[in-house]
């Protein structure tokens, strides 16, 4: 892979090889911070890339999208290698899914789904004791010694009589040892970086504006683009008179693709203000009549004509319904909702010669280069990509349109090219969080406890669209969280998938948010059905669940510890995602306007192990917050076809005069790690719609939860 | 047209239309990228420098309008050195996940406590809420301001 010919930048280099299970590959790699050392590289594994001038480079093979992945992957590794965390540099990995594809998502090399420390726990300090071995081998040849007389520390390996060795002295000898096939990795009892409070690497470049994010991208010889796409998503172009544009100032080029009509000039605001002068007629597609009312009745109608899918069926919870006296039926509705991350959908391409380079900020590195070889005919190994920092995530940088896009406009060219969307652009082109509807019926008994429950819930799968899989096939991405720990003798769950037509893509959390609404609200409603109170009548239920009774009686506990405000009440809820547990604890009030206050959240949480703890509650106050404009503000509305929101001013995000108090626990645990870069978002939704209920006696059941949705309850 | 103004601390001259919003100089033209955009609506705050002292959203500045006066961002609180206290605060905390916001951010806390050196939750309220984190980075972000502004009244 040629990728050599934009070497000015600063921060590119290029390896000269890896030797990886005796393949020989070059790779690029992107790192950030301060200039590369003037050492020869040697690449002893797809991990540890070791210099003769002492700096070692850990790679990492997720994105960096606020989650924390360049500090958390590297301690791994540096567990195992015995290097200082603070003294590593960090690259995030080229495309090559055989060696860092995520074997949780089916061995795509994909950020996503909460998966990064659960996939590379144990690959990562794997790596990391290869490496270690590798040194200690190369130490023992140097200096004729068994390797059980050396050690390795802090970058160094011990011998006797006070031989001593840098990783860097050792770095050409031990990349020419083969990679040990069996190593042992510590007891976790022993860990010196893993699970200690670890300050990210990412910080320093992130306070001073030297961290590069995709929209930074500069190349020699650069120009911009601004892309016009039919504001009906699908939309392809009829005919575009581009005369005016081309006339405007700095204007290089116009250039027509299949999303659209690009405008190059020689800044991105003369781009975007040429791009106003064109004058296109569109064809708007099969989506030119969607309106967001109407997908919603079709999904309503699909829950009762499609196939149903089945999630869990235990006894017979219909019967057991049917033949009871004092059942409870609830409808639940969530809303679309755009991923806006703050860095607008942005992707550098740069064709020359038969070879073409992308930069920029993607979750998908080898689906962006398939992608981009297919689009344009390309061999995948003829495409490179370079991954910078995300400005956000959340889901929408698995999406690939606008990777596509940009190589589409280089290879129209011939010059290096960054494509910018303008925020308009990314609100009204995103994959949507689907909407959904969920039927839920509960027969209860003497009690006031659940003897039967039926949940269904009809969404569109994001699953059949991002990887095809086919309608017939439950979508696993529909079902988390589906089923509630509780104890009840029968139930019955299924899900319908239904196509409402508009493109739909992963949210962070996906489908957890749109079940634990539905499942959290309606215990809660059981609860008030039966004259009980909502903690103790969920604690009954948890016997035999009890990681779930934990966390649920910690953030209990501590909530309850305060006293609470007049005018204020308190709403609760608790989910399984990701193999983390947890609870929330929402106190809300509402304001003089009649909308909803959230003044402070106690979670509780139970990740099993850690990496770096701090990096678990930063997540945790993330998703509380992201969780919340869900919640109580936002929604994506269409009408013929447009969508309607196109700024933060009608997309509301939680501000800071907004954002609650946030008190967290952390349950210890030596349970294998979960996730924890979305489970919160889900729960805080339930915990707020409680807390409504529980403060105005109104139960809002469609999502958000706004001043309007309460006072007409 | 020509229009001449200081940049951090030296005299820098862009060739621009006049109504071009002084972020897209800073960034394309004078290659500053530290200053990030965000809504192109002065909605975000991503945006944000100071002008003469002032948080101003420069996705909603002409050029023209700072001909002569003075343009500070996020570069000029220390270069690379992360010696302003905010900066130090700010790694303190750890505040920074994705990042793409943190320049907008401490331009306007440098530009609370600028003229506030003890500012209390509904001052930073006040000072900050024009300024969107889309990570929710917000308890960091006050927790920083604070400690910011608390070496400061030391120093």
């Amino acid at each position: 892979m040629n990728t050599t010919a934009q070497t000015s930048r600063r921060d590119f280099l290029k390896t000269t090889a890896i030797t990886s299970g005796g393949l020989l590959m070059g790779v690029p790699l992107l790192t950030f911070g301060d200039a590369q050392a003037a050492g020869t590289l040697h690449t002893p594994s797809a991990w540890v890339h070791n210099a003769d001038d002492n700096t070692i480079t850990l790679l990492s093979a997720r994105s960096e999208m606020g989650q924390g992945v360049y500090t958390s992957m590297p301690m791994l590794i540096a567990e195992e290698l015995n290097v200082d965390i603070r003294r590593v540099k960090v690259a995030i990995a080229a495309p090559d899914a055989k060696l860092y594809g995520n074997a949780l998502l089916g061995g795509t090399q994909l950020t996503g789904g909460s998966t990064s420390v659960r996939d590379g726990w144990e690959n990562l300090r794997v790596a990391g004791a290869q490496v270690r071995e590798m040194l200690i081998s190369a130490a023992a040849a140097r200096w004729n010694v068994d390797r059980s007389e050396l050690k390795a520390e802090n970058g160094t390996v011990l011998g006797p009589n006070g031989k001593k060795a840098t990783y860097g002295e050792l770095a050409e000898a031990a990349s020419k040892m083969p990679l040990p096939v069996k190593v042992s990795i510590k007891d976790p009892k022993d860990f010196r970086i893993v699970g200690k409070r670890t300050k990210r690497l990412d910080t320093p470049a992130k306070v001073n504006g030297s961290a590069e994010f995709g929209i930074d991208v500069k190349l020699p010889g650069m120009v911009y683009a601004a892309l016009e796409q039919c504001p009906v998503i699908g939309g392809t172009v009829k005919s575009v008179d581009a005369a005016r544009a081309k006339s405007m100032p700095g204007v290089i080029e116009v250039v027509q693709i299949p999303d659209g009509v690009a405008v190059v000039a020689d800044s991105w605001w003369r781009a975007n203000q040429a791009r106003k002068a064109l004058a296109i007629v569109w064809d708007e597609g099969a989506g030119a009549t969607l309106n967001d009312k109407a997908m919603l009745e079709g999904i309503r109608a699909a829950s009762k004509s499609g196939r149903p899918l089945p999630i869990k069926a235990v006894g017979d919870a219909p019967a057991a319904i049917a033949a009871s006296n004092r059942v409870v039926r609830a409808e639940y509705v969530s809303q679309l909702l755009s991923h806006s991350p703050l860095e607008p959908m942005n992707f550098t391409a740069s064709y020359a010669n038969g070879k073409m380079l992308l930069i920029g900020p993607t979750q998908w590195q080898d689906g962006a280069q398939g992608a981009v070889a297919k689009a344009i005919d390309m061999k995948p190994e003829d495409i490179g990509v370079q991954t910078t920092f995300l400005g956000g995530g959340f889901g929408r940088r698995i999406d690939l349109d606008f990777i596509v896009q940009a190589a589409q406009i280089s290879k129209a060219i011939g010059k290096p090219v960054k494509l910018v969307w303008s925020r308009e652009d990314d609100m009204t082109h995103d994959f949507y969080r689907p909407q959904s509807v969920h039927q839920l019926a509960a027969s209860l008994g003497a009690d006031g406890k659940p003897t039967a429950m039926t949940f269904r819930l009809t969404s569109q799968s994001v699953t059949g669209r991002v990887f095809g899989l086919p309608n017939e096939v439950p979508d696993d991405l529909m079902m988390e969280a589906a089923v509630a720990p509780y104890a009840i003798p029968a139930i019955h769950h299924d899900a319908i998938k239904h196509d409402a037509g508009l493109r739909v893509g992963y949210w962070r959390s996906v489908s957890h948010l749109l079940n634990a609404f539905a499942n959290e609200s309606f215990v809660d409603e059981l609860a008030k059905e039966a004259g009980q109170d909502p903690y103790q009548y969920r604690m009954a239920m948890l016997a035999g669940q009890p990681r779930f009774a934990n966390v649920l009686k910690l953030a209990m506990d501590k909530a309850a510890s305060r006293p609470l405000p007049a005018g204020h009440a308190r709403g609760i809820a608790l989910m399984e995602g990701y193999d983390t547990y947890m609870a929330q604890v929402a106190e809300v009030s509402l304001d003089a306007s009649g909308a909803v206050r959230v003044h402070r959240v106690t979670v509780a949480a139970d990740p099993g192990r850690m990496v770096n703890p701090d990096t678990v509650e930063a997540q945790i106050q993330s998703s509380v917050v992201f969780g919340m404009g869900a919640a109580l503000m936002q929604e994506i509305t269409l009408d013929k076809g447009r969508v309607q929101q196109t700024n933060f001013h009608q997309f509301p995000v939680v501000r800071m005069s907004e954002a609650p108090a946030i008190d967290i626990i952390l349950v210890e645990s030596t349970e294998k790690p979960g996730g924890i870069g979305e489970p919160a978002t889900a729960v805080i939704v339930p915990a707020i719609a409680n807390a409504v209920a529980t403060l105005t006696g109104k139960r809002v059941r469609k999502l958000p939860i706004t001043a309007d949705a309460i006072k007409a309850a | 047209m020509s229009v001449t103004f200081n940049l951090n601390g030296k005299a820098v001259t862009a060739q621009a239309e006049a109504d071009t919003p002084l972020l897209w100089v800073i960034r394309d033209e004078l290659g500053m990228t530290g200053t990030k955009f965000g809504c192109g609506m002065a909605l975000c705050g991503a945006c944000t420098v100071h002008v003469n002292g002032a948080a101003v959203r420069s996705c909603q500045t002409p050029v023209s309008s700072v001909a002569g006066k003075r343009v500070a961002t996020v570069e000029s609180l220390s270069g690379t050195r992360n010696t302003h206290p905010l900066q130090v605060a700010w790694i303190k905390h750890d505040v920074p996940q994705c990042g793409y916001c943190q320049s907008g951010q401490l331009m306007s806390a440098a530009a609370l406590l600028a003229s506030n050196k003890n500012p209390s939750d509904a001052d930073i309220d006040a000072a900050m809420s024009g300024n969107i984190c889309r990570c929710g980075t917000y308890p960091r972000v006050r927790a920083a301001i604070k400690d910011a502004a608390a070496s400061m009244r030391k120093a």
